[in-house]
């Protein structure tokens, strides 16, 4: 098969490191070839994150580039517009609708742009947008973002329940598990 | 069983199957998690050392006792340890040596994109250079035989997409390394007499590497179907040349970068009609072949700046590179910005409010520079600061004296921070230096460093006494402050910078992402006291936005620091007034 993409954006510090590491654990038990890309360090610091996971037969480059995502998931709003030029023409984008202001709003040297679903949406863009943070909250936590998004994502791509619940289960502490779990579904199903 | 490993994790794997048993580094992003990884091994001694040079000098006293030594850092790191580099090329190794280098192309988290390759022919020291977790593995293993066969220190270059790119690997268990001492000083006493013996050994050395070259693994040819075109690539550049092209082109994939295989590469340019070379930053590739009288193109084409991706490539060769759909809207740029609760935010409140100038260091608090705080007028690498304020004061003297400091953090002062405040006290610069003491290097991640009372292992450990230190290099005025409290820290900087000898002021507070810091929790919020006077907003302080001229507060993010309740005069932040 041809190399799927799928990119993990947001803002430093809101804890994509777990879904990266969810999806790396259930990509390598379904057999694929798979490479899981991230910067560390000082972009970390509340800035602009990115993680590139690509699977298939044969993975060569580490990063994806513009054109090529078969899927966004954004866990802020602000990053899902930032990064849609990464997107397939028929990708799709799964944003949680969470807004973090910017450095640049909060000084008032930039607006928070208006209207982004719309924007995205009249721009062609196939847009999921969930409020990943109550979903998350009615979940027990509101860190289970990541996986409100990875439920979402799971509607997107072919494996089976079984399958994510065994790469949750590999991924997080026990006390976790259950809670993380119903996260995905609150995710997948709503 | 194939796992994913992150290429950093799986140069540690490889140390831990090779048998090493001590590593000694400095933390610098992207080499970090090398050495982190390598702790968690029992078998392998592994420590923070206060910089490369000590690092390096280290591994080689290891090697020397008969163990297989590491240190890592990033590619600036190996500036700070090119003096032991140089002379180990000399004396070569008793049990194997690695020394691995991370660049940054792209300058991700550096202050230049330096290409460490030229370090290698520099010192004429061999370099491998993997492509992914799988090679990185790989080469580190066949690094310790080539350093034994050939009695040399071996580079293993790293860069940003391979060092933090997780891919498959596959493991092996250890196996136990040991050689014995025996006292060699023609070898290893580099004096004049000694050294002069040893340079021809180097030569020779080199003519074997050569040949090695010629016959290694690591220097592969990809059959292509188009001969119109032949690529030769290294590092992560070779992924997305393959992204890119797949089989059109025959590739000559170069792993090992120095020595180079001159009669491979000539023989491949004879294969096919015209040679292009893909490598980021520099045309080291590139040159070798014009020495060879190939004429191959590379840096007429690609760019010396920056990362390459497979769309580079794509369009150097005429391919149709796919592009998504841009937004018609502004987008904000999210920079990098200090944490809220971070204690480095009151300090630059200050020194920006007294209009200082302010040479500044490596860390997290180069984010001091940024809008609004915009406290800084310079930062070039580990420890100028001080030296650079030093230099400072004493070409513009009294003037500057009493509005020029140098900020540094605790790591990075014992790094190289330390001479240069014993250049101040000697040389009689008058000079303020300011240490932000967080506990921790903070900027790669939180590692122990000599100040913090722990080892890498999370032991404990002799911390060293900042104040007494000071005092002990010659400063006469040294003092502590709190940066949450903005009139003590304004009071200090005002006397120091008025008092007529050089000064240190540390400022402590530990970093407000470590675990054991208890914060009080958010501050009490009064919007409708608020004025929108926007002397809160001074501070950056991502916990705190006006929305329609009314302060908010994030209570996820606010710590309950206090620093924006000294600024705010209407009791809108941290309750009456």
């Amino acid at each position: 098969m041809t190399t799927k993409n799928i990119m993990i954006v947001g803002v430093g510090g809101q804890g994509s490191l777990l879904a990266s590491k969810l999806l790396g654990r259930l990509l390598i038990t379904r057999g694929f070839d798979v490479k899981v890309s991230e910067v560390h360090g000082m972009s970390q610091r509340g800035g602009s994150v990115v993680t590139y996971v690509r699977y298939g037969d044969k993975v060569y480059s580490p990063v994806i580039d513009k054109g090529e995502a078969d899927a966004i998931v954004s866990f802020e709003l602000l990053e899902a517009a930032r990064w849609t030029e990464y997107l397939k023409k028929d990708g799709r984008i799964i944003c949680n609708t969470q807004k973090i202001n910017p450095m640049p709003v909060i000084t008032g040297a930039a607006e928070y742009p208006a209207g982004l679903e719309e924007k995205m949406r009249a721009a062609g863009i196939d847009l999921d947008a969930i409020d990943a943070l109550s979903l998350a909250e009615e979940a027990g936590s509101a860190k289970a973002v990541n996986l409100v998004l990875m439920g979402r994502l799971a509607r997107r791509l072919d494996f089976s329940d079984e399958a994510w619940e065994k790469a949750i289960e590999e991924s997080v502490p026990p006390k976790f598990i259950e809670l993380n779990k119903k996260a995905f579904h609150l995710g997948k199903m709503a | 069983m194939k796992q994913l490993l992150l290429g950093n994790a799986a140069v540690a794997r490889g140390l831990y199957e090779a048998g090493c048993r001590f590593v000694s580094s400095y933390p610098g992003t992207p080499s970090t998690e090398i050495t982190e990884e390598a702790a968690k091994y029992d078998e392998i001694y592994a420590e923070w050392a206060p910089n490369e040079k000590v690092a390096m000098e280290s591994a080689f006293g290891a090697s020397l006792a008969g163990q297989r030594s590491f240190c890592g850092m990033k590619h600036v790191g190996l500036n700070v340890a090119a003096d032991p580099l140089f002379t180990l090329s000399y004396t070569g190794v008793n049990a194997g040596m690695i020394i691995a280098v991370a660049d940054d192309a792209g300058m991700h988290s550096s202050q230049n994109e330096q290409d460490s390759r030229h370090y290698a022919r520099a010192s004429k020291v061999p370099m491998l250079s993997p492509s992914d977790s799988a090679e990185a593995l790989a080469m580190t293993r066949a690094a310790y035989e080539i350093s034994e066969t050939f009695d040399t220190p071996v580079l293993l270059k790293m860069c940003t997409r391979v060092s933090h790119s997780q891919s498959l690997v596959e493991t092996a268990p250890r196996q136990e390394f040991e050689k014995h001492y025996e006292k060699d000083g023609a070898k290893y006493i580099m004096m004049p007499g000694n050294a002069k013996k040893r340079h021809p050994v180097v030569e020779e050395r080199t003519a074997k590497l050569k040949a090695f070259a010629e016959t290694c693994e690591w220097n592969r040819l990809e059959a292509g179907a188009d001969h119109a075109i032949g690529i030769v690539t290294d590092s992560t550049c070779y992924q997305y040349v393959k992204e890119a092209l797949g089989d059109t082109y025959p590739v000559l994939k170069i792993g090992m970068v120095w020595p180079l295989p001159d009669k491979i590469m000539t023989a491949f340019a004879e294969s096919v009609e015209k040679v292009v070379v893909v490598e980021e930053l520099d045309g080291f590739l590139e040159q070798h072949l014009h020495d060879l009288g190939i004429p191959a193109r590379g840096k007429e084409i690609f760019s010396p700046i920056g990362e390459y991706s497979q769309n580079t490539i794509r369009k150097a060769f005429g391919k149709e590179a796919p592009e998504g759909v841009a937004l018609n809207a502004p987008i904000p740029p999210r920079p990098p910005v200090m944490c809220a609760g971070c204690p480095h935010r009151g300090l630059y409140y200050v020194l920006k409010k007294l209009k200082l100038t302010v040479l500044g260091d490596i860390g997290c608090y180069t984010l001091g520079a940024v809008p609004p705080l915009g406290a800084v007028d310079s930062t070039i690498c580990m420890g100028a600061s001080v030296s650079g304020t030093h230099g400072f004061v004493k070409a513009l003297g009294s003037a500057a004296q009493k509005n020029t400091v140098a900020v540094i953090g605790d790591s990075t002062f014992m790094h190289s921070g330390m001479t240069g405040l014993v250049n101040v006290a000697y040389n009689d610069s008058k000079a303020t230096v300011i240490i932000l003491d967080n506990s921790i290097t903070g900027m790669t991640g939180h590692q122990q460093n000599p100040t913090t009372g722990k080892n890498l292992k999370g032991d404990p450990a002799a911390a060293v006494d900042l104040e007494t230190l000071c005092r002990a290099i010659g400063i006469p005025s040294v003092r502590v402050v709190d940066p949450y409290d903005l009139a003590d820290v304004e009071k200090a900087v005002r006397e120091e910078l008025e008092k007529p000898c050089a000064s240190v002021i540390i400022s402590r507070r530990p970093c407000a992402l470590l675990k054991y810091v208890k914060h009080p929790g958010p501050i009490p919020v009064d919007a409708e006291k608020c004025r929108a006077c926007g002397a809160c907003m001074k501070i950056g302080c991502p916990a705190l936005s006006l929305r329609d001229k009314k302060i908010t507060l994030d209570q996820t993010l606010c710590t309950g620091c206090g620093v924006c309740t000294q600024l705010c005069k209407f009791g809108a932040l941290g309750g009456d007034k």
